[in-house]
């Protein structure tokens, strides 16, 4: 908890790598701390304005605009109820009133037991599929009332943990390339090996 | 009626199971684009996509795809940005297109760097979409490892690099200077233009190409196809095919890949192989054509989804088309709007940031029932300062448009249903009580 891992620094530094300026790596560094500890700690930015050669304030400025970097523990699962105006016109508000007495907690709440972290948030891209939320980044589509509790039973009962990696866990899948395939002429003369 | 449907371009492979793995790409055709283009040469490749009359897929300004290749300065290295942080209100498109058929988007980008000069390009995704990113992820790795990206591109001694880059969740971002600044690890602040188009001083302050996910998935297509081909379908500039997200109340929302101003607004709502009718045979009451648009009623649906009949309706053909029945109450619909606007503000210029916070602050009370009769002027008051005489195309007193975009539905709203308001002023709150 708190600062970077010796593998995450590792990785860290593949990322910066792969960059021909290395405060282009701030954002996904922020994630790499984010799915380490399910959120940015005080003492990860700290080590990725080290690894960046940024203060720490210029860290936290980039990592406070954006929403998806918590600056403190949520839920092991996030469930965004998008209330879009694609969501609205179908429900979302009635939505997310029914998850807050599902729930018990109000929106931007997480539950007693630490498990689930409601918002309401705005458009997801899934307007086709309204009324929307997404579950750790994760999407459901025609979300019922009667869906909405099943979900919930579920993600209580651990049966979709393979589908909903912990929150933090952006990509499973993560962009790998040997060394002689990168050709790293667009980086401006910076490191041609990047492995990820 | 809409004339027969056309097989799509770039949801071809929306059908093919395995159409996002690399064997199942190269099984239907893929990189074949990218092998002809290598082949043809940058400038041969250039002159196809101009002749294609290919514009811009993100927003509504149909600005040639061409035209902004022929836009980049000289000057080494330079840069192509895929835009993939699709995050506008009823836009659902690019995030299929990214997760279903991300080698098509790949070949897409390389076609685009080849044909520009460019040896390297950032993939930048929307930070909440988690599938699109592995699914790219895995497509890159598959890509490199075969041979398709990378150092000596199927032994052509032609090398471009791709870089997969993550956002984390900000709508401005998809504003293309505002995404230079997020990837150089700034907060997502639009740069001023001038002096900061980003094909003169764009990521690093080099010259760089910034194009839509949807417009580089159209590359592959006419490289192998032609130019011609592809500007045979449509008229003017609304040329070739394009995916527009239908949502709202209608019986079968979806996307939709359809030949531009091959078909009007009512044959999109009604045939029974797109939107097949509004929900519970209600009535038309408005709709968007892209949420920072002015919107659109019931004497629109005969015009084409063609991006000047749309331009001289007062509005511009965007990529998210919402509909609203008889049942939706106007001031909540474009509360939602201005709730979106005033919170996505980045918080740079002053009009937007305190401007979009005061009309959404406005317009709570309207619709919860502390509103009062003059409120109707404030909204447009406030309005006039973000966007100066509320005119459509809008003036700005901002750097980017996103201030006038929450301006844009207080417009059309208390124009069209200024009864409606003062029903709200007059009763305390919505008629419709909770929705």
């Amino acid at each position: 908890m708190g600062r970077l891992s010796p593998q995450n620094v590792e990785l860290a530094r593949q990322i910066i790598g792969r960059y021909p300026r290395p405060r282009s790596a701030l954002i996904p560094l922020l994630h790499v701390a984010q799915e380490q500890d399910g959120w940015v700690t005080d003492e990860a930015m700290d080590h990725i304005a080290e690894l960046l050669g940024l203060t720490a304030a210029e860290v936290l400025g980039t990592c406070s605009f954006y929403e998806m970097f918590r600056r403190e523990p949520v839920g092991k699962y996030l469930v965004n109820i998008c209330n879009g105006i694609s969501c609205m016109l179908l429900g979302s508000e009635a939505l997310i009133e029914h998850a807050e007495e599902t729930l018990g907690v109000k929106a931007g709440a997480t539950t007693d037991d630490g498990l689930i972290t409601l918002q309401a948030v705005e458009c997801i891209a899934a307007c086709d599929g309204a009324p929307c939320l997404a579950v750790n980044y994760r999407y459901v589509n025609d979300v019922s009332h009667v869906g909405f509790d099943e979900l919930v039973a579920e993600l209580r009962a651990g049966s979709r943990e393979s589908e909903f990696p912990p929150h933090g866990t952006t990509t499973r899948v993560r962009q790998h390339v040997e060394p002689a395939a990168w050709s790293g002429k667009g980086a401006d003369g910076l490191p041609k090996v990047w492995i990820l | 009626m809409a004339k027969a449907m056309r097989p799509p371009i770039v949801m071809a492979r929306f059908g093919v199971d395995d159409g996002h793995t690399l064997e199942g790409y190269l099984r239907t055709g893929g990189y074949e684009g990218l092998r002809k283009a290598i082949g043809m040469g940058p400038e041969a490749v250039h002159a196809e996509v101009e002749a294609s009359g290919l514009t811009g897929r993100s927003g509504g300004a149909g600005f040639p795809a061409a035209r902004k290749w022929s836009l980049l300065a000289p000057g080494k290295p330079s840069y192509v940005v895929v835009n993939g942080d699709e995050s506008e209100p009823g836009f659902a498109k690019d995030r299929p297109l990214m997760e279903r058929d991300p080698h098509q988007l790949i070949e897409g980008s390389l076609i685009c760097a080849f044909a520009t000069g460019s040896a390297q390009v950032f993939l930048y995704v929307r930070g909440e979409m988690a599938l699109a990113q592995e699914r790219l992820a895995q497509a890159l790795t598959d890509a490199y490892a075969a041979g398709y990206a990378g150092t000596n591109i199927m032994g052509t001694g032609v090398d471009i690099d791709v870089v997969l880059h993550w956002g984390a969740g900000a709508y401005i971002v998809g504003e293309e200077t505002a995404l230079i600044e997020s990837l150089e690890g700034h907060r997502g602040m639009p740069r001023l233009k001038p002096p900061f188009f980003p094909a003169v001083k764009g990521v690093y302050m080099q010259p760089t190409i910034v194009n839509n996910v949807e417009t580089l998935s159209n590359l592959p297509w006419i490289v192998l196809n032609g130019g011609a081909e592809f500007a045979a379908m449509g008229v003017n500039r609304s040329l070739g095919m394009r995916m527009f997200t239908l949502s709202g109340h209608v019986n079968r929302p979806g996307n939709f890949e359809v030949e531009l101003a091959s078909m009007t607004f009512r044959d999109l709502f009604t045939a029974p192989e797109y939107g097949a009718g509004i929900r519970d045979g209600n009535q038309l009451k408005a709709f968007l054509v892209g949420a920072s648009f002015p919107w659109l009623f019931e004497e629109h649906l005969d015009i084409k989804l063609d991006i000047d009949e749309v331009q001289q309706a007062g509005s511009m053909l965007g990529s998210g088309i919402v509909v609203m029945d008889d049942t939706t109450c106007a001031v909540r619909a474009a509360w939602n709007l201005v709730r979106f606007f005033a919170h996505e503000s980045c918080g740079k210029c002053t009009p937007c940031r305190e401007g979009l916070s005061w009309l959404e602050k406005i317009m709570h009370r309207i619709e919860t029932g502390t509103g009062r009769e003059d409120d109707l002027d404030l909204l447009l008051d406030v309005g006039d300062n973000i966007t100066p005489g509320l005119a459509w195309p809008p003036k700005q007193t901002t750097i980017c448009p996103l201030g006038p975009s929450g301006v844009a539905p207080i417009i059309s709203s208390v124009q069209r249903f200024r009864d409606e308001y003062l029903l709200h002023v007059k009763e305390g709150g919505c008629p419709r009580g909770r929705h």
